[in-house]
């Protein structure tokens, strides 16, 4: 599904991705590990297509339908409610039976009761339990997700754990962290970013 | 019919956090309202109507300058622009949305403003009113345009009037001549000519301003 070769970024003359090689099948689960500023979020971008790669080739198999994104940010609206910002993402995604999915995701992520209430009044944890809602809302095919368990408590990274066993395999993941052990067990392929 | 509902939805987003979060629309009228009353001051006694109609027209395009540069702020808080520009949908309905809701701000503010200068200064007629919406129509078309290129950067506030000004030329002497000349149709004419030039070219280039692309 991703086949990466020799990528490289610069933002002018500063250098921030280095002669990554990824190669990723569908139904594998890439885990990218490396110290800060190795670029793993800039290899996320690139490979989401918000970035170009300055070198290299780089063929993803899934087109903007397909690919749910995790970014650092958690990419919601803080004076819209969780219920608004994933109406709106669930329209401009063509969601078929949106509400009820919605629904689904803010029950299965702790979020129902707290549905009615903007965003910028969320804890760090609950912004970034809605932006797992956002990223899985229209049941993408590729996963890129950038430190998943960033300001997740231990409740929510159990749910998080589940949520990630349950879909590997069945679709395809590249995940930044550094947590790695934590997901070894579902690793395929495993790069470390120098 | 897609398209259209995805642009129905992004302009009734950002009308909403507007409501909510009340940071453009306040300052908007704040502005062009005591701008009007500081040149009802400043402007000596017998100084004739048509020096007072370019005054209209600097409140105005500051105003629009100030609902602007707030414009992408929302986007630009949580990096919600990343989650529009990923979703399947069209990315020139996020432009229009913007530019819809920039447009309704700024003929909020006028519902203030025009009556106020009326009070203070001249009439304006049905071709002057005219000509204000259609330049209200090309400076949000074209400022919601340069207002996504100024977000990408730090000095969004210093960048935009550089960008907008010197396109905003025309609409302001449109804008006065559709208030002040003998033939002010001619001046109508012109503005509607340069909606539709600009609105095209601002609606076709948004995805290369909020998009990379390998060279």
């Amino acid at each position: 599904m991703i086949r990466a070769r020799d990528l490289e970024k610069r933002y002018g003359r500063r250098r921030v991705l280095t002669g990554v090689d990824l190669a990723v099948p569908a139904g594998g689960f890439a885990v990218v590990t490396g110290p800060n500023g190795s670029g793993k979020t800039t290899l996320l971008r690139v490979l989401a297509g918000l970035a170009a790669p300055t070198r290299g080739e780089l063929e993803v198999h899934a087109d903007r339908a397909q690919l749910g994104y995790l970014a650092h940010e958690p990419l919601v609206y803080r004076e819209l409610t969780a219920l608004e910002n994933l109406d709106l993402f669930g329209r401009l995604y063509r969601v078929p039976e949106r509400r009820e999915r919605i629904g689904m995701l803010l029950e299965r992520f702790g979020l129902w009761d707290a549905r009615g209430s903007r965003v910028s009044t969320y804890s760090r944890g609950m912004t970034q339990r809605l932006a797992l809602c956002r990223a899985l809302l229209h049941d993408p095919a590729l996963l890129l997700l950038d430190e998943p368990y960033s300001s997740l408590d231990e409740e929510g990274a159990e749910l998080l754990d589940r949520e990630l066993g349950a879909l590997a395999g069945e679709r395809t993941f590249v995940v930044t962290t550094h947590d790695a052990p934590r997901l070894h067990r579902l690793a395929t392929v495993e790069v470390t970013l120098a | 019919m897609t398209y259209l509902a995805d642009v129905a939805a992004l302009t009734r987003k950002d009308l909403r956090v507007e409501l909510r979060a009340g940071d453009t629309l306040p300052a908007m009228l704040l502005f062009v309202l005591s701008t009007l009353v500081v040149f009802h001051f400043a402007l000596p006694e017998g100084t004739g109507d048509d020096a007072a109609y370019g005054l209209l027209w600097v409140a105005i395009v500051f105003a629009a300058l100030l609902g602007l540069a707030r414009a992408w702020v929302p986007e630009q808080e949580h990096g919600v622009l990343d989650g529009l520009v990923l979703a399947p949908s069209d990315r020139s309905a996020i432009w229009l949305g913007k530019t819809l809701a920039t447009l309704a701000f700024l003929a909020a503010a006028q519902v203030v403003a025009l009556p106020a200068f009326i009070l203070f200064f001249a009439p304006l007629d049905l071709t002057a009113i005219a000509g204000v919406l259609l330049a209200d129509i090309g400076i949000c078309a074209v400022g919601s345009l340069m207002a996504a290129m100024a977000s990408a950067g730090r000095s969004r506030e210093l960048l935009l009037p550089l960008l907008v000004l010197p396109l905003a030329i025309p609409l302001i002497v449109g804008g006065v001549g559709a208030a002040i000349s003998p033939e002010s149709e001619r001046y109508l004419l012109l503005l509607a000519l340069y909606d539709g030039v600009f609105a095209v070219l601002s609606w076709a280039s948004f995805e290369y301003v909020v998009t990379e692309h390998s060279s």
